[in-house]
């Protein structure tokens, strides 16, 4: 299996900040269009953190003109640029699929300290 | 056509250019060594046999003791053929490495399924069963239903598909393209999946 570990490593990026679930972060996503490519930035609140290595990601949720929009990112996905720590959330539990029931103001009331 | 012996490790996935991430077999391919070279003159057809995964001596007989010698090669425990190798020009002896096999190159991959025993027909032929849980009946729902009609011909035409077992065959699949060549390893990774189980071994053939 030493192989396999060998690969997965390859791929893996060193430089991934640490943030946890109810944590404010902006993600830089390289997006392509046509031939030119540019940063988009997706801030929010990150409610899921999964897997491991190569195969884990994390789900961002920001309320966007007033409908709910959640993106599930990679971690090591080459098209993420850069992963900012906007603000440190406060919450008692892992997976925060709860606050897609909650009001924005809610949502700030519960992950922050 | 060229081609090479290899040993399933195991599955991943892979980031492309574009950060999609697409999935994975790992294959050790080689190193293969030129265990005979088949000629129309001598054999009736021309073919190269490549023997893979070296083994101890002790645990190779007589008979295959001389072959290994007469190609100059370690004992091996895995020995195949390859016809129309016409492509590479190669020698008795000779290795034969992953690098002959680059990135985006189109590969059919031959192995061994991986043994279910004896399945049902729903399993093993796609049938959908016949009825349901309700409705006075309780025990047909993965039954396979009539097997042929009564008086004539008063017996079940060969080749009626029906449970028995299932797996354990020689599958190639088509068409798999290289994803990624690291020769200094001997890893071919190729996208999708491949028949067999971890550690089983694998025929990697390229067409063209």
């Amino acid at each position: 299996m030493d192989k396999m570990k060998l690969i997965e490593a390859m791929q893996l990026k060193t430089d991934v900040p640490t943030f946890s679930s109810g944590d404010t972060i902006n993600v830089h996503v390289r997006v392509v269009e046509g031939d030119k490519e540019r940063i988009q930035q997706f801030q929010g609140v990150v409610i899921a953190r999964r897997g491991a290595g190569l195969n884990s990601t994390f789900t961002v949720r920001k309320i966007s003109d007033g409908v709910g929009v959640e993106r599930i990112f990679p971690l090591h996905s080459p098209r993420i640029a850069k992963i900012e720590r906007v603000k440190e959330g406060k919450v008692r539990r892992s997976k925060l699929y709860y606050l897609r029931k909650l009001a924005a103001k809610q949502v700030t009331q519960k992950t922050s300290a | 056509m060229s081609g090479i012996l290899g040993k399933k490790i195991g599955m991943t996935s892979i980031f492309d250019d574009n950060g999609q991430m697409i999935p994975c077999t790992v294959i050790e391919a080689g190193p293969c060594f030129v265990t005979q070279i088949k000629t129309k003159g001598t054999d009736g057809y021309d073919a190269v046999q490549l023997g893979f995964d070296e083994i101890k001596e002790r645990l190779v007989n007589k008979p295959m003791k001389g072959h290994f010698k007469k190609g100059g090669v370690k004992p091996l425990r895995l020995i195949s053929e390859f016809r129309n190798f016409n492509g590479t020009k190669l020698e008795l002896g000779q290795e034969v490495r992953v690098d002959n096999f680059q990135q985006g190159d189109v590969v059919d991959v031959i192995g061994r399924s991986k043994g279910r025993g004896f399945q049902g027909v729903v399993k093993r032929h796609h049938f959908g069963g016949v009825g349901m849980t309700t409705h006075g009946q309780s025990d047909r729902v993965r039954a396979p239903g009539s097997i042929g009609a009564s008086s004539y011909p008063s017996r079940v035409m060969k080749g009626r598909r029906m449970a028995g077992r299932m797996g354990g065959e020689r599958v190639t699949v088509k068409n798999l393209m290289v994803l990624k060549v690291i020769a200094e390893s001997n890893i071919l990774i190729v996208k999708g999946s491949v028949p067999g189980a971890i550690n089983s071994y694998l025929e990697i053939v390229k067409q063209s």
